[in-house]
């Protein structure tokens, strides 16, 4: 197990958000993965909290490519490190919509070749450093600056997609797990070959509540069963403890949504659909665990 | 060694010698062999590279972005809607200062569905940072991408070179290729920017208007010694080959009256015909432009000049017409011929030079 934050890559006064989860969550990657680390980035909230030149508050390199190309960039970064030998982490770090819209042919092509690398899908459920709009990642009736009624389409399911190329290690994570999180990019590393983590990063002025809650809105993503974190090796599931806990008592789900501003107005009927389509992925991921699936 | 070979094999034959660590690629017409070439060499040991077959252009030259940052000799092939898929990342590579090699194998843009020669495609991209050479035979194919390597690598350079061949006109025609041990002519490849842990730093983060503005002149800057650099290496190369090749490569100019100004295979249909009119008595010269990135000065001197563009920029004319223009402040036939593999033979040339109408621009076949 890590030890978290042995040493801190980030260095302090970024020009993060109050509360946000996605520098928390780099903070743990990056002590997790050490300091023979690359970091790639698209366009996103990251591109906006390592400074602007030539400053950079990252301890790491840091190369910023084009939105759409994160995992081409870093396939090319793995093949050539491994053609010299080196063992350096090369680690894709993009928000939703880089992963889940623009940038999903890139991450599918890397992840059928094989790429070993590792690809972290911090997802923050919008456009967050362009204000907030929507993405193929916002859930159902949340309002963004592109669906200021609350969005038509429910949330694109990524973690099926990425578990359809069958690659030896994915998993999901929220920032509100820490140690959850940390364990699982250390055995995302360890894994020869393409690996995936799919992190929950609850973002306060995009879903509109107040930044100290930050913690407590990840929590509630996971105990309500509205997010859930398990790992995948190739066909193989394994559910993590705390999503093992909220499919025996799970938090009412209006406990998550309420509290949120983006969902003001939201329908019950909306609400019950989300609910039945987080239950029917817990009970699929519990099929799956039991190999029956 | 004297062999045959495509233009196409000929790209891959040079790309076997200079051993790039990466190579990227996205197969399209007619750019195809050379992919194809590449991955049997790499299948059979002969190639130690690491081939990466991606899904898009647009891939293909993000990992050649990848692999170059890290200090890596890298390699890519593409051709018409592929540059233009992978545009974006073309900027990337520039602004990026990677010494990245691409071969374009120029041709027509849909719609609607046309898989022959044009210059449309690169000649869009004359904006972006880029290198550009324009090459007419078998061998200057092969000898091109060995030298594009040693100017994109040169530290005064650090800018991509892309080689482009015309589509099926030189990419699938075969011709005689000399090909030799290159050992020694291209210096490892040394990236003082490169990407590594023991050194860490950001790369192309958010940059304000001063900075933006100074790394942009750099790139410009660069551009400018860049001709010295391509100069050198086309000296050394002389030397070491016998091959010499300029900035233009000029038939019976010395003397002319009016000159033919061309890119690509149309340059040597148009030696073909300036013998023809030099026995009507026509002192006519010819005038391949071969670097067209960086913009060569050019010695016209009083002479007319015809100028065939095989590419158009539509609501302002040919793209090599108005850089001749631009260049030499005088004015020229323009004609626009080739366009989308229409045929055009040294007889037809002929008749350009013998019809020229200085002032006026002429789209062959098309206007009266």
């Amino acid at each position: 197990m890590s030890g978290l934050q042995e040493t801190e890559y980030i260095l302090k006064c970024t020009s993060a958000c109050a509360g946000c989860s996605t520098s928390l969550i780099l903070r743990h990657v990056l002590a997790a993965a050490g300091p023979d680390t690359v970091l790639v980035i698209p366009a996103c909230c990251t591109s906006v909290i390592q400074g602007v030149y030539p400053k950079t508050s990252f301890r790491i390199p840091v190369y910023n490519v084009a939105f759409a190309a994160s995992a081409a960039v870093a396939s090319g970064m793995s093949a050539a490190f491994e053609a010299m030998g080196k063992k350096t982490n090369v680690i894709a770090y993009a928000g939703d919509g880089g992963t889940v819209d623009i940038g999903i042919q890139a991450l599918s092509g890397a992840l059928e070749r094989e790429t070993n690398f590792l690809y972290i899908c911090y997802d923050n459920e919008a456009y967050g450093n362009t204000g907030m709009q929507r993405s193929g990642s916002t859930p159902l009736g949340a309002r963004t600056t592109t669906t200021p009624e609350g969005k038509g389409h429910k949330k694109k399911d990524l973690d099926r997609i990425v578990a359809a190329h069958s690659i030896p290690y994915m998993a999901t994570a929220c920032s509100a797990y820490p140690k959850d999180l940390a364990g699982k990019v250390e055995k995302a590393l360890a894994t020869k070959g393409p690996a995936f983590i799919h992190v929950l990063a609850p973002c306060p002025p995009g879903w509109r509540y107040p930044a100290e809650k930050t913690i407590e809105m990840g929590k509630l993503a996971v105990k309500t069963g509205v997010w859930a974190l398990y790992e995948r090796m190739y066909e193989t599931v394994v559910i993590s403890g705390p999503t093992k806990a909220a499919m025996i008592k799970p938090t009412p789900i209006e406990e998550y949504i309420k509290p949120q501003g983006r969902f003001k107005g939201i329908t019950p009927e909306t609400i019950t659909t989300i609910r039945l389509d987080s239950e029917r992925m817990l009970r699929r991921l519990a099929a799956e665990e039991e190999g029956s699936c | 060694m004297l062999t045959i070979s495509t233009g196409n094999n000929a790209v891959a034959a040079a790309v076997r010698r200079v051993k790039p660590a990466v190579v990227a690629a996205y197969p399209i017409t007619p750019q195809t062999e050379i992919v194809e070439q590449i991955a049997n060499y790499v299948a059979d040991g002969s190639l130690d590279t690491r081939y990466i077959p991606v899904e898009s252009e647009h891939s293909a030259m993000a990992a050649c972005i990848g692999a170059s940052i890290t200090g890596s000799r890298t390699f890519t092939a593409t051709s018409s809607h592929g540059l233009l898929y992978m545009n974006e990342m073309v900027n990337w590579a520039a602004g990026a200062r990677l010494p990245i090699v691409m071969a374009n194998v120029n041709r027509a843009l849909g719609p609607g569905w046309n898989v022959w020669a044009e210059h449309t495609d690169s000649l869009q991209a004359r904006d972006t940072g880029w290198l550009q050479i324009y090459v007419s035979t078998v061998q200057e194919a092969y000898d091109a991408v060995v030298m594009a390597f040693r100017i994109a690598e040169d530290r005064r350079v650090y800018l991509p070179v892309m080689v482009n061949l015309d589509g099926f006109t030189l990419s699938h025609i075969t011709q005689q290729l000399y090909v030799s041990d290159i050992d020694g002519f291209i210096p490892p490849m040394e990236l003082d920017h490169r990407i590594s842990p023991d050194d860490p730093h950001g790369y192309g983060c958010m940059t304000g208007p001063q900075d933006y503005f100074r790394i942009r002149y750099d790139i410009e800057r660069s551009m400018r010694e860049s001709y010295a650099v391509i100069q050198e290496t086309e000296k050394a190369f002389a030397d070491r080959f016998s091959r010499s090749y300029g900035f233009t490569d000029e038939y019976r100019c010395e003397d002319a009256d009016v000159l033919v100004i061309t890119l690509g295979t149309l340059g040597k249909e148009a030696e073909v015909a300036v013998d023809m009119l030099r026995d009507e008595g026509i002192a006519a010269g010819s005038m391949r432009i071969r670097w067209f990135r960086p913009f060569p000065p050019l010695d016209t001197r009083d002479r007319e000049l015809v100028v065939i563009d095989r590419d158009y920029s539509f609501g302002c004319g040919g793209i090599l017409a108005d850089a001749i223009r631009a260049q030499t402040k005088r004015d020229c036939f323009s004609v626009i011929a080739g366009i989308g593999g229409q045929e055009v033979t040294y007889r037809d040339i002929a008749g350009f030079v013998r019809d020229r109408r200085i002032g006026e621009e002429y789209w062959f076949g098309v206007d009266a």
